[in-house]
């Protein structure tokens, strides 16, 4: 804690005076955002129908553990707070420090006015919105790690969707023949170091163009895995294409706490794989010497060369592990999820899970958050077509991608990549 | 004059004999060659006859190999066939490759300019709604009607484009990823539209829109498939070359594409010409969702644009960012495609193989040095440069 003895001695009423330019137009950019949030958020409130919006707490419960709340009132207490938060970013009414909490008070009003506008008079499935979220977000974290990985390494990886398309259809083959769960995962992470290495070896010893090579290897895993669909998967798929989904595990003791237990820890060995994931990227990456040696040559490759770092070796090494996860994280699709594979079954998710990285500025933590937000909306479409309400679904889906586009687009903070990101390291 | 004259004369570059085109000419067939060759892996691979013959390849071997190479005979003797063999083939691979051209054009005219238009697809889609609507929902005179249709699908195209290129310029966000979300963006707005009455057409429940008024239709030679959308296509190229040969801005276009920071020095806009490529490319990915939906589709739908964006970035890597070879690609991934639909038919090899031969092609043509290093003989290229390598921060 070295970074708080000047800011603490600044007394919250009184913010520091002098701000630069960039950053006054970035708080005025950011907190109009926010204020546009906020006033829909208190407008919803306002349209709030009367009567009781009732939270399902227990998924498939329907008689017990319901929280009934009245609707319109709650609404109007989070979208007033929503406001709150708004105005006091834009007038800096709190320390620059605790900025960031404004937007997440903001976010998290938004979401609840919503949910209570949505659910007035009916019953939302709360459980089943955080079960579906992790579903969702799980394989999107793996990939978005995998893209980590590589990434501070310097290689682009586009790919993401062509080694989950690699790893749900080994996955699923493995798991219907051999009937067993390890096999179809190693086989998983297998195909997708595959698919890696040759988006390793096309980058760094080909030196292709990384977004041209991504672009190549995801029509070539769509052609593959479908290829191999029609000619085998087809014609016999009772042996090839059955494969049993991973059941869940539920952890004794954490599995047991109200709520959040049933959501977090009764999950499958690859959800639980997840949480290890991010874990193990996170201190790899920040607290260990090969994490040092990544980020160097992300960074500034010839500076890790003078140093006798090699390279190409550690760009290698990182991508070919990211293979692994992204491999698992299609594993998820089949036997994870939805069983058997089908054509094209990933449908966008890798480029889901490269705009979480990238909203997630390329920190696993960060990945994981914006993952599981894209999961939460994806999530929230198909809770909000069942309990009906006069907002398309398409549109919802089409918020990640929003999202991330005001994100690259510098309105909420800068989003930096690894500076040597994307340019092959050649040596004289 | 004397011949003698002072000039001095020019240093030559060394090169290994053969211009750059032919090389890359040669390299090119060499990716083709070995994408067959991978391509009949996978036919061999996938034979019932030849899996059969290899349970007794100790005993009779020769069984093996001679089901291998019919099984890769009669699938590609299908592809040529199905590709250009009679009018009919060679109308369906024209028509397959009209908005190939259109799309892959307008990928080019970005990477000309330094920059990854990603964004076909969704471009494309956004054309074919505004070409769609106005084709469906207005009712005009003959050929007045197609003219506005087009130009509403070339205008539905730039905006999705042009924002592109406002973002970049304005706010540096990269096009890359700006493309790849605005295609979502797109598909997810296509899909809403086609669930409301605007678009949808009466009494049914599945997303398709009225059939375009005939007005609105490209004319079609004879009784094929192919309509004039191809000519509109093969002009579209033309208009690129002279944009980017012959024109003032697009001499602007390709000077930043080949050093963005030199030509801020020399006083060039760094952010008009990403504006205004990526507003020309998106017109030309929409006028490609124009063919598709009052061409070749006729009632808009949610599969409008099949793979068609995608497909187009292959094209115009295979095609080296120039009109020509946009458009020789173009035709050739066009032939694949309808050549592949008949060895479907013909020989039950799934059509999926030609997306593997086109992603194999690209691949090759991509890693030149791979290619060189199978096939020796072909001369090293000085005269070509690695194509663009650069990052997120590029």
């Amino acid at each position: 804690m070295s970074d708080v003895t000047v800011q603490d001695t600044v007394p919250a009423a009184a913010p520091a005076a002098i701000e630069a330019p960039a950053d006054r137009v970035r708080r005025l950019r950011v907190g109009g955002l926010m204020l546009v949030f906020a006033l829909i958020g208190l407008g919803l409130a306002i349209f709030t129908k009367g009567g009781e919006a009732t939270f399902q707490l227990v998924s498939g419960d329907l008689q017990n553990n319901l929280l009934g709340l009245p609707a319109q009132p709650v609404a109007l207490l989070l979208g007033a707070l929503g406001v709150l938060a708004a105005v006091a970013y834009v007038l800096r009414r709190v320390p620059q420090k605790y900025s960031g909490w404004l937007a997440i008070v903001l976010g998290v009003c938004f979401i609840g006015a919503f949910l209570c506008w949505a659910a007035a008079g009916k019953t939302f499935p709360l459980a089943n919105q955080f079960q579906g979220t992790l579903n969702f977000a799980t394989p999107l974290i793996l990939g978005a790690l995998a893209g980590v990985l590589c990434e501070r390494a310097g290689v682009i990886n586009i790919a993401i969707e062509g080694q989950f398309l690699v790893g749900a259809f080994t996955a699923a083959v493995v798991a219907s023949t051999t009937g067993s769960a390890v096999a179809a995962l190693i086989a998983a992470a297998v195909s997708g170091v595959l698919m890696a290495l040759l988006l390793a070896v096309f980058s760094i010893k080909y030196l292709v163009n990384q977004v041209v090579l991504g672009v190549v290897l995801v029509v070539f895993a769509t052609g593959i895995t479908g290829f191999l669909f029609d000619q085998f998967l087809q014609e016999d798929a009772a042996k090839l294409n059955t494969p049993d989904v991973l059941s869940a595990v539920k952890i004794p003791g954490l599995g047991d706490i109200p709520f959040i237990g049933p959501i977090l820890f009764n999950q499958t060995a690859l959800v639980y794989l997840t949480y290890i994931a991010v874990a193990v990227v996170t201190f790899v990456l920040f607290q260990t010497r090969w994490g040092l040696r990544v980020r160097a040559v992300g960074e500034h490759p010839k500076a890790a060369d003078t140093v006798g770092i090699r390279v190409k070796r550690v760009r290698y090494s990182a991508v070919l592990w990211a293979g692994v996860l992204a491999g698992l994280g299609g594993a998820f699709f089949t036997v994870g999820y939805a069983g058997s594979f089908t054509k094209e079954m990933t449908a966008g998710n890798g480029f889901i899970a490269l705009a979480a990285l990238i909203m997630g500025r390329w920190h696993p933590i960060g990945a994981m958050v914006a993952a599981l937000f894209f999961g939460f909306a994806t999530q929230l479409q198909s809770q909000l077509q069942i309990i009906q309400t006069p907002i398309p679904g398409e549109l919802l889906l089409m918020a990640p991608y929003l999202a991330t586009i005001i994100a690259v687009a510098g309105l909420v903070g800068r989003v930096r990549a690894p500076k040597a990101d994307g340019e092959p390291y050649v040596t004289e | 004059m004397s011949t003698a004259t002072a000039t001095p004369p020019v240093a030559k570059p060394e090169r290994s004999g053969l211009p750059s085109w032919a090389i890359q000419g040669l390299v090119s067939v060499s990716a083709i060659v070995l994408a067959l060759l991978v391509g009949a892996i996978l036919i061999i691979v996938g034979d019932d006859e030849v899996n059969a013959a290899v349970k007794y390849f100790g005993a009779a071997p020769m069984d093996t190999i001679s089901a291998a190479f019919s099984a890769v005979g009669e699938a590609y003797q299908a592809l040529a066939v199905g590709a250009i063999g009679g009018i009919t083939p060679i109308s369906e691979s024209l028509t397959q490759a009209t908005p190939l051209i259109c799309g892959g054009l307008a990928v080019s005219l970005a990477f000309r300019t330094g920059l990854f238009n990603i964004g076909a697809q969704g471009q494309l889609i956004m054309g074919a709604i505004l070409a769609g609507y106005v084709g469906f929902a207005w009712h005009l005179p003959p050929v007045l009607h197609l003219i506005v249709a087009i130009v509403a699908g070339l205008i539905g195209g730039a905006i999705w484009g042009g924002m592109v290129g406002l973002l970049k310029a304005r706010t540096g966000a990269h096009e890359v990823i700006v493309t790849i979300m605005l295609n979502y963006v797109a598909i997810y707005l296509l899909q809403w539209l086609l669930t409301t009455s605007t678009f949808q057409r009466p009494g049914r429940a599945d997303p398709i829109s009225p059939i375009v008024d005939a007005n609105a239709q490209y004319p079609q030679f004879g009784d094929t498939r192919l309509h004039v959308g191809f000519l509109l296509a093969l002009v579209a190229a033309v208009f690129v070359w002279w944009l980017l040969n012959k024109s003032t801005i697009g001499f602007e276009l390709r000077a930043v594409g080949a050093n963005a920071d030199a030509s801020k020095t020399a006083g060039m806009s760094v952010g008009r010409a990403y504006v205004v490529a990526m507003v020309v490319a998106g017109a030309l990915a929409g006028l490609a969702g124009t063919q598709q939906v009052l061409g070749t589709d006729l009632p808009l739908t949610d599969g409008v644009a099949a793979s068609v964006g995608f497909d187009a970035i292959t094209v115009a890597l295979l095609g080296r960012g120039t009109p020509l070879g946009t458009v020789l690609a173009g035709l050739l991934f066009g032939a694949l495609n309808a050549g592949g639909l008949q060895m479907q038919l013909i020989t039950q090899t799934p059509l999926t193989l030609t997306t593997v031969l086109q992603a194999t092609i690209v691949l090759f043509v991509a890693a030149p040095a791979l290619v060189r290093s199978i096939f020796r003989f072909l001369p090293k290229d000085r005269g070509a440069g690695a194509i663009l390598a650069k990052g997120w921060n590029g």
